[in-house]
């Protein structure tokens, strides 16, 4: 099974958290795009799936809607890590579990991470 | 204290104040105007009325014009001196009762109070207007999300780079090769961010009067005099010209015979069976919002390409006034006018549109006059999958549209590229 999944269409931000993740020790999966996003996280079952808000084709919280809404209740139930940037006030996205705000230190997202995982 | 109260007391303060400044004595005045010295004082001292009839007689012997003593304009000065006081921070209270006396008294310093109070009004609209952009303009939202991801970028290489422990060297290429096209693609964000806000400091209004018609329409249309968002006078009278444009054409095609044609959900059929031109079937369309039609928006442009009218669909890529996307088929339409263009667009963000865009062309001044042609396109939402794929892949414009290979490309993005 996948620790994390992150969904994110940046390419840079996506690699560098996933040099970041790997290193922990974590296994990390990208998907670069809003179509077909739930998709994704129904094919790998990760333990966390990371997720940004603005993204082509289909935004992060509707993703999150669909994942809270999948009828299978242990993958309804996957721990989401919203990215932001606009600030936590302002996320339209009560079913996340965090939400870390762009930009983030490093020792931020990993102890982060470590806390959901656990 | 009444409206007709105060008029008498600003009517009696202003007869003594002008009998003074001419030096005359009370009785030679009362007796021009054919009333006793002690009726005189009493309306001095606004202790009684003063009667149209009589007003003319003092004007008379006072050698100033009746209205100077009327009371029209003052009620007008006090409302105003009134309405500045009201808007005063709570620990300052000013004798409000008084403002009749200041305005008589002194008449210069009330227009200096009133012309203050104006103004800070006007600054005020202009912060909320000015605010509202700044929390609302696509462009700005746009491009500080682009600023946010270049930093966060940034933020996390530069510390991968700096905490140390163990990178492949193909890693630390990457990473160096991110670390610069972030900077860059950073830099030229910035620089397009203060060039845009420096535009904002050259502009002699918030809004333009066109953006201005914009935000009524959006709020609903409320009457044009009580309207907030209508702020000049350019754009109040945009506003009645489509107000008078919209209710003769509600009248050339009522909303019931429209609701009822609408059912067809095709415009050039419902314009066939209406025996209405298209380009009035369209327009009334994207007014009346009927069942199947309710998220319509409509783009109207002259032939010069300018967009006249902007009321996009919602999701709709909509750049500020003064820029469009060249591909939009609202452009296509004007090099074949009379004919219906029907394409399905898509924005950079993945949504889907079905766009109907038709010109027409007009000699209004006759047969010697120019030809003006115009141009609009409807614009409806596309149910998700029901195209298997867009005619045209379509942005906001250039300088806020990602899309890197676009053969219409007039200048570079500040995005990041897809």
């Amino acid at each position: 099974m996948l620790d994390i999944l992150m969904i994110e269409d940046e390419p840079n931000i996506a690699e560098a958290v996933r040099f970041i993740l790997t290193r922990e020790g974590w296994e990390v999966g990208l998907h670069a795009d809003g179509l077909g996003g739930i998709e994704a996280i129904r094919g790998a079952k990760p333990r966390l799936v990371i997720l940004d808000v603005m993204l082509p084709h289909r935004s992060g919280t509707e993703i999150l809607a669909e994942l809270r809404g999948d009828h299978d209740a242990s993958l309804a139930a996957t721990p989401v890590l919203m990215l932001t940037a606009r600030g936590q006030a302002t996320l339209p996205a009560p079913q996340a579990d965090a939400v870390l705000a762009k930009p983030f230190a490093n020792d931020e997202l990993r102890a982060m991470v470590r806390r959901m995982l656990v | 204290m009444t409206q007709r109260g105060n008029s008498r007391i600003l009517t009696g303060t202003r007869i003594r104040e002008r009998r003074l400044a001419l030096s005359r004595r009370q009785a030679d005045v009362a007796r021009a105007a054919g009333i006793s010295a002690a009726y005189l004082n009493l309306i001095e001292h606004n202790r009684r009325p003063v009667g149209e009839h009589l007003v003319l007689r003092l004007a008379a012997a006072l050698d100033v014009s009746a209205t100077e003593l009327a009371e029209g304009r003052e009620e007008a000065q006090i409302a105003a001196l009134r309405e500045a006081a009201v808007r005063l921070p709570d620990n300052v209270a000013p004798e409000v009762d008084q403002a009749p006396e200041l305005l008589a008294r002194f008449p210069g310093w009330a227009a200096a109070l009133i012309a203050t109070a104006r103004r800070a009004d006007a600054l005020e609209r202009q912060l909320v207007t000015l605010s509202d952009r700044m929390t609302q303009d696509p462009y700005l939202l746009t491009t500080l999300h682009e600023v946010l991801s270049a930093v966060t970028s940034v933020r996390s290489t530069a510390s991968i780079l700096a905490e140390g422990g163990e990178i492949p060297p193909d890693w630390r290429a990457r990473f160096h090769a991110n670390l610069d096209a972030d900077s860059l693609r950073l830099s030229s964000t910035a620089q397009a961010l203060v060039a845009y806000l420096d535009s904002f400091e050259a502009q002699d209004a918030i809004f333009t009067p066109q953006e201005e018609v914009e935000a009524w329409l959006a709020a609903g249309a409320p009457p044009v005099e009580a309207a907030d968002d209508l702020a000049s006078d350019a754009a109040r009278a945009l506003a009645r010209a489509h107000l008078l444009r919209m209710e003769e054409e509600r009248a050339a095609l009522p909303d019931a015979v429209l609701a009822v044609a609408a059912e067809d959900h095709d415009p050039l059929r419902m314009a066939a069976r209406l025996r209405q031109p298209l380009d009035l079937v369209m327009r009334r369309l994207a007014v009346l919002k009927p069942p199947g039609f309710e998220a319509a928006g409509l783009l109207v442009c002259d032939g010069s390409g300018a967009l006249t009218l902007r009321r996009p669909a919602p999701g709709f890529p909509l750049p500020r006034p003064g820029d469009a996307c060249p591909l939009w088929p609202l452009f296509q339409a004007l090099a074949t006018p009379h004919t219906a263009i029907a394409k399905v667009v898509e924005a950079p963000s993945g949504r889907r549109f079905r766009t109907l865009s038709l010109a027409t062309r007009h000699q209004p001044l006759g047969t010697d006059g120019p030809v003006l042609t115009r141009a609009q396109m409807l614009i409806l939402p596309d149910d998700p999958g029901a195209s298997a794929r867009p005619d045209l892949l379509i942005g906001p414009a250039c300088r806020i549209c990602p899309r890197a290979d676009c053969a219409a490309r007039r200048e570079p993005s500040i995005l990041a590229t897809a």
